[in-house]
């Protein structure tokens, strides 16, 4: 059982003068525990299918299948639900509310969670979270008391604090310096192999893609054949640059 | 239920975020709501002083004449038929619900004598103690009568400011006598100050006393000597003018000596007017009502027969009062409207420059779930709580300035209930208006392009 399955993603922005065709049949399967990075270049399209992947926009045509159901057909606030119950997001800048306690920037999916969860076992949960990336003593700090990699283990920390199907992480160490990186990538890996959640990396560098069992190259709108296995934690590049 | 508070503590929160622009964005609440209150409360307090003084000037008064008399076709005018009683004045204060008090009254106009000055009153009535707490009359110095000296005919009086300046150059009246047509009348008290009234007649112009005095020891008939003072004293008997054909008279005539000196018997224990005083002006159209029912009964009136009487009430001066409360009313809305407006303009104006500003918040919150509903929701209640607040606040600070107002001016203040209600509710309702546009552009945000937004 897949917990993603993509069949013939097309998606078509129409501007002023014609059509753009930024995905052009995209196909793809992720099984539940993997660690699979998404790789490609900027304009490649990998932005959009991780929108479509993360249930932010839909596909123009084809299907897509998350955890069993077909978003491609949800309304926006079905798939808002989706997002908030399913999935976890980590972004390049982080994108921590400003003046607001580490506690409560990992509490904030909760405000939209459905359900009948207290607000304290919710606190509870978000503390017990953010003890495991390491922050147990941070946790009412503002992002601006914070470095750039514990802010990110903040925005992971939030990212987990619904137990997400899947963790989408947009170039994760794309604002931070080479040792935080590492940090940031291995946790990722420990929380795939040591907690089984399935995690897409989504990046242009192939040192970040390295850290991940499985590298999907993009180009031009399209998969490229082959997606090649590496040995997760090898910094081997798997991958040329696409 | 359980959203609701999620969604007011994450308003709650980002309006602490970024605490000195909430407090700036509320400023134009509270200015406008503490000006709403302060000029409600300043406006209520001069509307109730206004009132008052109208109902001095006898807004709630209404009074009773006589119908005309008609003898061969040929009528008298208003106030000759001599039908109205002091009795009827007794029964309309005892059995009309709706009045407070009535008083009878007799009109005449005499001349007063004090030593070598003289002096004829605008106005003189004979009347009830009843009569100075119906024109809210009260009394300078000395006393008024009482009902036994109405009872007793005794020969006292009130005498008004201008009476005093003219009869007595050294200002002191309260125990001298005066005489009016030979009865020498003792000046018990002087009435206050009253000034002109809405004809510009000088009010202070005034003698009063027992209306039994001025009927029985002095005119001895109440229409005749009105404005004949030169040959009342020759016609003292009542009878003789009101059954003129009467050529026999039963009584033999008395002496010039005699008729001074006794009091004439009148048959007709009739008043010029009755006046009344209702407690409340709208009080007034169920006063005459009342009035009517019972004098027509009293007057033994056939169903279909006119009245012998007419009721009169100062609808002038109560049309010219509902004008003024109306117009400061419209005024106060007015100004009310005004400052809210802008208040609310200030409200949707950080608004959207707060929507601008957390463009990108508002994309993450989209990405980890939130529906534009929850956007919608927290920004519009974002809006109602700062309005709120300043709700809050202007009504305290609205209240502290008319209370400064009051204290430092001297100005009469009201507090108004309903005017601290409708703030508040106006208030949300600012909030709810002003900040609506601005929650409904956030909601609609793409949280694509929110969150890449820079």
């Amino acid at each position: 059982m897949e917990l993603i399955r993509t069949e013939n993603l097309y998606k078509i922005y129409r501007l002023g003068g014609g059509d753009l065709c930024v995905l052009k049949g995209v196909s793809l399967t992720l099984k539940p525990g993997e660690l699979v990075a998404l790789m490609g270049a900027s304009g490649s399209g990998k932005t959009t299918l991780m929108n479509i992947l993360g249930c932010l926009d839909r596909p123009t045509s084809g299907r897509y299948f998350f955890d069993g159901e077909e978003i491609s057909r949800l309304s926006p606030n079905r798939r808002a639900v989706v997002r908030n119950s399913k999935i976890g997001f980590v972004f390049q800048n982080f994108n921590l509310l400003p003046r607001t306690s580490a506690l409560e920037n990992v509490l904030l999916p909760t405000a939209y969670t459905d359900g009948d969860l207290s607000a304290r076992a919710f606190r509870r949960r978000a503390v017990e979270i953010l003890q495991r990336v390491g922050l147990g003593d941070r946790m009412d700090h503002e992002p601006s008391q914070l470095s750039g990699g514990q802010q990110q283990r903040v925005a992971i920390a939030r990212a987990l604090v619904n137990n997400p199907r899947l963790v989408l992480a947009d170039e994760p160490t794309g604002n931070l310096d080479s040792c935080t990186s590492e940090e940031v990538l291995s946790m990722f890996q420990r929380l795939n192999s040591q907690e089984g959640i399935t995690i897409l990396l989504v990046t242009h560098d192939a040192g970040v893609a390295a850290h991940a069992r499985r590298v999907i190259h993009i180009r031009d709108g399209l998969l490229e054949a082959g997606a090649v296995e590496t040995a997760a934690g090898h910094g081997a590049p798997a991958g040329g640059e696409a | 239920m359980k959203k609701i508070t999620t969604t007011l503590k994450t308003s709650f929160r980002a309006l602490r975020r970024n605490p000195m622009r909430s407090a700036l964005t509320t400023l134009g609440i509270i200015i406008g709501i503490a000006s709403v209150i302060a000029m409600v409360q300043i406006g209520e307090g001069s509307s109730a002083a206004i009132k008052q003084t109208i109902a001095n000037m006898g807004a709630n008064t209404l009074i009773v004449f006589p119908g005309a008399a008609a003898s061969g076709g040929v009528t008298f005018g208003g106030g000759s038929a001599v039908t109205l009683t002091s009795q009827d004045a007794t029964a309309i204060a005892r059995d009309c619900p709706s009045v407070e008090a009535a008083a009878p009254m007799v009109h005449a106009r005499l001349q007063l004598v004090h030593g070598g000055m003289n002096w004829v009153p605008l106005f003189i009535y004979g009347t009830t103690p009843a009569f100075l707490k119906i024109r809210d009359w009260p009394i300078a110095r000395g006393r008024a009568f009482t009902r036994g000296d109405v009872l007793g005919a005794n020969e006292v009086c009130l005498l008004g400011q201008t009476d005093v300046k003219e009869l007595f150059p050294g200002g002191k009246a309260v125990g001298k006598t005066i005489l009016v047509q030979n009865v020498p009348l003792r000046v018990i008290g002087v009435l206050a100050r009253k000034g002109a009234n809405m004809m510009g007649m000088d009010q202070d112009d005034v003698l009063i006393l027992p209306w039994t005095t001025l009927k029985y020891r002095i005119s001895g008939s109440a229409m005749q000597n009105q404005n004949q003072n030169a040959s009342s004293s020759s016609s003292t008997v009542s009878t003789d003018q009101l059954y003129p054909e009467t050529s026999q008279n039963l009584y033999p005539t008395p002496s010039s000596v005699e008729q001074q000196d006794l009091p004439q018997p009148v048959s007709f224990p009739n008043v010029n007017a009755i006046f009344v005083a209702v407690p409340t002006m709208s009080q007034i159209p169920q006063a005459i009502k009342e009035i009517t029912v019972l004098l027509r009964q009293r007057h033994h009136l056939q169903p279909g027969q006119p009245d012998d009487f007419n009721i009169r009430n100062l609808t002038e001066i109560s049309h010219a009062l509902g004008a003024t409360s109306k117009m400061m009313t419209n005024l106060l809305t007015g100004v009310a409207l005004i400052s809210l407006l802008v208040g609310g303009v200030g409200i949707m104006n950080i608004m959207l420059v707060s929507v601008t500003e957390r463009t990108r918040e508002i994309g993450l919150r989209m990405a980890v779930g939130a529906k534009p509903r929850d956007i919608l929701s927290q920004f519009i209640l974002e809006a109602i709580v700062l309005c709120l607040c300043g709700g809050v606040l202007g009504i305290l600070l609205g209240q502290g300035l008319s209370s400064a107002v009051k204290n430092l001016l001297g100005w009469p203040i009201a507090l108004s209930v309903p005017a601290v209600v409708a703030s508040v509710a106006v208030s949300a309702g600012v909030g709810l208006i002003f900040g609506y546009y601005p929650a409904w552009k956030a909601s609609r945000l793409d949280p694509i392009e929110a969150l890449r937004y820079e």
